[in-house]
């Protein structure tokens, strides 16, 4: 074989490339308003995420039947970024520079989150995120129908320190950013209470911890100095099932040590025996127990859609419920999907939540919620014990500490997710 | 009493509060049923006239008992009746009340949970009732509770005698209450005061305090070496069945996690299909987790791993294709999340040896179990002629056919036999963790690196190896962290193949070097 | 063609002319090199034949992913060593670099501290540890890119390849190395962002990391590195040295007793291949936006082995191919068939060996010389 074939192959090839690329490049025309859905369906984050998808799939089903929005049909668009962080940045690439979507549910873990920003960021894209996290953040492509720290972790702890007497603290959780925050803001809430750094226990595991014996043998000896103990859990997903039992095997019961979660719920229960938990708490903004005649009907319908009668409902999967009504109102005011009309015309806007109360979208493109804490039952729903008297406005940067204090999030007035008052300075953000 | 149970419908959980004291205080032995009924969330109230039946579930309505004849009355469906709600302070007041009733029980075991029962919420009453049965309590153990108890009252006595003498008695207890409280004794203030002002007591108090360190070093020890215990077990057991088929054949086998997946979804299927008999679906699942996992064990390997043996990187590259399937396969069928596995009464629970030593009923029977699985398999292995035709087609193929062993056949056996023990140790699991799709990952790495440390084709290696593994992880934890502590395993066991290449028991002789 | 009479350099020229499927590759390669520039810049995004940005990123990415799967197959396919850890080296490659674009933030970060990244301002952290001191240049960073990679391989395979442990336990003990790593990284007191990593970036080198222009940057970097590095490789192989690679995997024993000194070369081609790896995560992270410790996790250096198998091992070309199919297919089926996906890779992975124990290319190349030889007997 000679220099001079090897050339002319390489040049035919380069052309043969260049024309398969005409023939792929294809257009498509469409009358429907895509909606990304970008929710784990397979790997370790499959288990809370597959819910969300269906439900966003039931929202849409339900809008078609009402006609659409803007007299068009929505379609979804489902991709499965296979709690692969980098995948979802890929994913949402696609969702909104190929598929361009109008808008995208999804995600679950922070740094999912944190891996899509840039994206939603430099495409002007729409992301509705649905999961209590630890706040921190604040940007303009992005609504958090899920908690704030605010709206969760302190009112519980306040409700403990009440209610309850506590005096002693383990703040438990899975190393990771949203415990690490969520116990730094506990941590300085509770000493500005006067509560001695003594009396704090914070403590981390990892991923998907199996092994308690030694944790659960630590926090039963400091629970044992005479003063009424609890525990903060924000440990996450797969570890739960093996504290809880641990606890319940040790003989540490809600009585003596109650533990308070945030991040165990109805979904969660339904996927271990309860009969240990019975009687520890959790903090939700919603609970499926609740009995209004709003939360009967999406639970009917659920129920209708996935043709399961035991499907349980919970607390990100009413925040979607509001996040995608919310984004319906916006896209019928703005008379228009383009998401930056979308999102200049959401602050300000409120729909009913399915406890009998309104969420309305703030200017730091949080939302407000009521908190309630409930008693797990043995069949794994809650009792509610408690709740606050009125919605409870998502606070983008906590008050508690001493960093945060001068900062705000206004995306109506001053444009800025990380705005700091004294100086003026308008910081961390990708765009002008 | 039946004005009392009267007002308990209604009853604030305040209200509810002294209700359940005044009940306690009747001492009517049919206010126990009532409290219990209460405590178990069996109490409830009819709607329409507020009176109030002890209930049991009769298919979709409710059996009523009247609780004051202990007749019963009827049925009725639950939407006109309402739970009498119980919280968490409530529940130990229940608890504390039930106990004064099973003071009097004629069963030790009884009287003695019953004192400890009253002795987590102490107050006057508590102490003049304890101090009642004390003379009448013929039980040694029981009466050294009462005592404990009553003298851990007696410290906040206004009396420095008392108070010695309190100390005195509670020299040899390992409570851990008592050591709180008398280390509380000893503790200086920041302006320089005790939180005991006799000297004397004060004293007593450090020198019990130091006897009691010394056992509880003893003990925390011992406790240590058990967790450890338990922790390399629960590696044994995820390792053994691979010992088998990576060890014994040279199969690597991805796929392994996904077979124990597989006996942890049997275990909860055993459930469903006997949802009145939770005791025994345990004892009946290992059976059926073995046969599931190892006709899927014998299907794989028929279908898949004989067309690749000799090349067995290629095996696990196809099983690892197999595990995605299976997981995936699991999540459509189960769905995406976790499935409730009931643990029975009798895993449940703690054995408590003494104060300061106890181990969780579910670790003790996973030592005990994987000990035994180990045993019958090495007799398996050892004495059967399946057993023995194993070892001579794992040492020479080609000579065990010439002398006439279906060597496909041997082959086969022996997956599925490793693939039915991963079943088995899937049922184990089930009881310690997430049953979910991902279960078999999270122990595949660890149960590679157990075989591989004890060395491959060696049972007792895999045993060895994975409980010395499993001490030396509890030993550092609290030094390190848990994740730490995994790390340095992980990292002492690189270096350990660096000295020893083929583990801790290598294999002999030249079945070694095929 | 005697091999001893002609000097290395014709006879790298050689082994080129006769890499038929090289030279499809590298024309494939600079095609694409000239190609996407031009339908991503020059052709306004309103034209069917506009390549967008998010395309650019796509085969960016799978270039990285080529690039690492090449340096797999060089220890495997030639010298016979499994390597089931080789995403180890990628992430502290992409680490290395994402230190480096970490420190670039500078103020625009979220809690706006010109030295410290927000993860440690977030964990209180008053100061720099001394592992991150140097990673504001990058050049400094770009030697560590190498270096870190380079070093653990030459301990862990110095160590490894001394005591002899081979096979199976090699195996296994490169998936400890990793898993351990993995560990480590996931830990938020080990200074290097826990279970998030790095992300967030802004800019490299100056140069905004969202612009198109340094988007392409990137993407004609990992063009030319990939070539360059298939380059070095198909050198390697076909060097004397390359040779007594391949002795050494096919009879260990025998290469030791006619003198080569087995140790060495195993470690240095491994020290090579890491490198290699190290080098593919430096440019994957820029590209990604996104380095964590999930990079670690076992179960994606299985899958780079995966890829090496599916497109076929001991040929280069094939391990490229086998990275682009494998995926290809990833893109795509969770785009179009997201609760089914799995099971079209699993099987993709259990069909391939035993069908294909060649991988595609091994098929390929088979099903040629078979309609070749069809082609003259008639």
């Amino acid at each position: 074989m000679t220099t001079g074939k090897s050339l002319t192959r390489l040049l035919s090839v380069t052309l043969a490339v260049l024309a398969s690329t005409l023939v792929f490049a294809a257009a498509q025309a469409a009358d429907t308003i895509k909606v990304g859905v970008m929710h784990s369906l397979s790997g370790t984050m499959a288990i809370s995420e597959t819910t969300l998808k269906d439900t966003i799939l039931m929202m849409i089903d339900e809008q078609n039947k009402k006609g659409g929005v803007l007299g068009k049909k929505l379609e979804a668009v489902v991709v499965d970024p296979a709690s692969n962080w980098p995948l979802f940045a890929e994913k949402a690439a696609e969702l909104l520079e190929k598929d361009k979507v109008a808008v995208v549910f999804g995600c679950w873990t922070s740094v999912s989150r944190k891996s899509v920003l840039p994206v939603f960021e430099k495409d002007d894209g729409l992301l509705f995120y649905p999961v209590q996290y630890e706040g921190e953040e604040s940007s303009k492509n992005v609504i958090y129908t899920g908690a704030a720290p605010n709206q969760q972790a302190i009112p519980a702890v306040e409700y403990l320190m009440k209610d309850v007497g506590v005096k002693r603290w383990v703040l438990e959780g899975t190393d990771y950013v949203y415990p690490r925050t969520t116990n730094k803001i506990l941590q300085a809430f509770l000493e500005q209470k006067g509560v001695k750094p003594e009396d704090i226990m914070v403590n981390y595991t990892p991923f998907g911890f199996s092994d308690w014996t030694s944790e659960v043998a630590k926090i039963k000896a400091f629970g044992s100095a005479g003063k009424k103990t609890a525990v903060v859990s924000t440990i996450n997903g797969d570890a739960n099932v093996p504290f809880y039992k641990e606890l319940g095997n040790q003989k540490i019961s809600a009585e003596d040590i109650p533990v308070v979660a945030f991040s165990v719920g109805e979904e969660e229960l339904s996927g271990l025996d309860a009969k240990p938990l019975a009687g520890h708490l959790a903090a939700w903004n919603y609970f499926m127990s609740i009995d209004t005649p709003a939360n009967k009907e999406w639970i009917a319908k659920w129920h209708a859609f996935t043709k399961n009668p035991k499907r349980t409902f919970n607390d990100p999967m009413e925040a979607h419920v509001i996040g995608f009504q919310l984004w319906v109102k916006a896209v019928t005011k703005a008379g228009s999907t383009d998401p930056e009309k979308v999102i200049a015309a959401l602050p300000g806007l409120e729909v009913p939540n399915l406890t009998g109360g309104t969420a309305k979208v703030l200017p730091n493109h949080h939302i407000t919620k009521p908190v309630y804490i409930g008693e797990i039952r043995d069949d794994g729903q809650f009792d509610v014990v408690w709740k606050t008297k009125e919605e409870i406005p998502g606070e983008a940067w906590s008050r508690y500490l001493p960093a945060d204090k001068d900062i705000i999030a206004d995306w109506v007035q001053v444009k800025c997710g990380n705005y700091n008052t004294v100086t003026k300075v308008c910081s961390g953000q990708n765009y002008k | 009493m039946p004005q009392l149970l009267q007002q308990l419908p209604d009853a604030s959980y305040a209200d509810k509060q002294t209700l359940i004291k005044q009940l306690a205080a009747t001492h009517d032995p049919r206010v126990r049923v009532v409290l219990n009924a209460l405590l178990e969330g069996n109490l409830y109230a009819r709607s329409s006239d507020h009176q109030v039946f002890i209930t049991r579930a009769d298919g979709d309505n409710l059996a009523l008992t009247d609780p004051l004849t202990a007749a019963p009355a009827g049925t009725a469906s639950s939407d006109g009746l309402t739970r009498i709600g119980v919280n968490n302070q409530l529940r130990k007041t229940l608890r504390v009340a039930l106990a004064q009733f099973d003071l009097s029980s004629p069963d030790a075991g009884v009287r003695r949970e019953a004192v400890r029962e009253m002795l987590r919420a102490v107050d006057a009453q508590t102490v003049e009732v304890l101090r009642g049965r004390l003379h009448e309590e013929q039980d040694k153990g029981v009466r050294a509770d009462i005592r404990d108890g009553l003298a851990l009252a007696d410290l906040d006595s206004g009396d420095a005698d008392t108070r010695l003498a309190a100390v005195k008695t509670l020299a040899g207890s390992l409570n851990l209450d008592v050591y709180n409280r008398l280390s509380s004794m000893v503790e200086q203030a920041s302006d320089g005061s005790y939180g005991e002002s006799d000297p004397r007591v004060r004293a007593a108090a450090q020198s019990s305090i130091r006897a009691i360190n010394r056992w509880r070093i003893f003990y925390s020890g011992i406790q240590t070496l058990l967790f450890g215990l338990s922790q390399g077990s629960v590696l044994v057991l995820a390792a053994i069945g691979l010992a088998i088929t990576f060890g014994v054949m040279g199969v690597i086998n991805m796929a392994h996690g996904e077979l124990m997946m597989l006996g942890a979804y049997t275990t909860y299927v055993v459930q469903l299909l006997m949802p009145q008999h939770i005791g025994a679906s345990i004892l009946v699942a290992i059976p059926a987790a073995f046969l599931v996992s190892g006709l899927a064990g014998i299907a794989i390997e028929r279908t898949i791993v004989r067309h690749l043996y000799g090349r067995p990187l290629e095996t696990l590259l196809a099983t690892f294709g197999l595990s995605l399937v299976l997981q995936q396969a699991v999540r459509d069928i189960f769905s995406a999340n976790n499935r409730p596995v009931q643990s029975p009464e009798w895993i449940s629970g703690q054995l408590q040896i003494n104060q300061a030593l106890s181990i969780t009923y579910n670790r003790l029977y996973i030592i005990v179990f994987t000990f035994v699985l180990f045993l019958v398999l090495l007799q398996v292995l050892k004495r059967t002629r399946l057993g023995l035709e194993v070892r001579a087609v794992a040492q020479n193929r080609a000579m065990a056919k010439a002398m006439g062993i279906r060597t496909e056949w041997v082959d086969a056996l022996t997956f599925g036999l490793g693939s039915g023990i991963a079943g088995i140790a899937g049922v184990a699991l089930s009881q310690l963790t997430n049953v979910g799709p991902n279960l078999g990952q999270s122990y595949i790495v660890d149960s590679f690196m157990v075989v591989v440390f004890g060395g491959v084709g060696n049972l007792w290696g895999t045993e060895l190896g994975g409980n010395a593994l499993g001490i030396v992880n509890k030993l550092l934890e609290p030094y390190s962290g848990a994740v730490l502590a995994k790390i340095f395993v992980l990292v002492f066991l690189i270096l350990f193949i660096q000295r020893r290449p083929r583990g801790l028991f290598p294999q002999k002789g030249r079945a070694a070097d095929g | 063609m005697d091999a001893m009479t002609i000097g290395p350099r014709n006879r790298l020229i050689a082994a080129l002319r006769a890499d038929r499927g090289g030279q499809w590759f590298l024309a494939v390669l600079l095609a694409t090199g000239v190609l996407a520039p031009l339908l991503n810049l020059a052709v306004p995004p309103s034209s069917a034949l506009h390549l967008s940005s998010y395309t650019v990123t796509l085969i960016g990415k799978y270039m990285t992913y080529a690039m690492l799967a090449i340096a797999v197959d060089l220890i495997w396919g030639y010298c016979g060593i499994l390597s089931l850890g080789h995403g180890a080296f990628f992430a502290l490659g992409g680490y290395a670099i994402g230190m480096y674009l970490m420190r670039e933030i500078g103020t625009r970060g979220v809690y706006g501290d010109p030295v410290l990244p927000d993860f440690m301002v977030f964990l209180n952290w008053k100061q720099l540890p001394w592992f991150w001191y140097g990673f504001n240049h990058f050049a400094f960073a770009a030697l560590m890119v190498v270096v870190v990679p380079g070093l653990l391989a030459l301990v862990f395979g110095f160590l490894a390849f001394r005591s002899r442990v081979s096979g199976v336990y090699l195996s296994i003990i490169t998936q400890a190395l990793t898993y351990a790593l993995m560990l480590a990284f996931f830990r938020n007191d080990m200074g290097f962002g826990g279970n998030n990593g790095f992300t967030d970036f802004k800019d490299i080198l100056g140069f905004n990391l969202q612009a198109p222009g340094t988007r392409m940057a990137l993407f004609l970097v990992t063009v030319l590195a990939l070539g360059g590095s298939y380059l070095l490789c198909r050198c390697i192989v076909a060097s004397r040295a390359g040779r007594v690679i391949a002795a050494i995997r096919d009879a260990e024993s025998r290469a030791r007793f006619l003198g080569y000194r087995v140790e060495s070369y195993k470690l240095w081609v491994f020290v090579f291949s890491a490198v290699l790896a190290g080098i593919a995560g430096a440019l994957y992270v820029p590209q990604i936006g996104i380095i964590n410790p999930s990079e670690f996790s076992p179960a994606n250096s299985i899958e780079i082995v995966i890829w090496v198998a599916i497109g076929g091992r001991g040929t280069l070309y094939g391990a490229v191919v086998g990275a682009l199919l494998v995926n290809y297919a990833k893109t795509y089926f969770t785009a179009a068939l997201p609760s089914m996906w799995l099971y079209a890779l699993g099987a993709l992975f259990v069909l391939v060996p035993l069908f294909l124990p060649r991988g595609v290319v091994g098929a390929v190349t088979q099903l040629r010389s078979r309609m070749i030889g069809a082609g003259a007997t008639s």
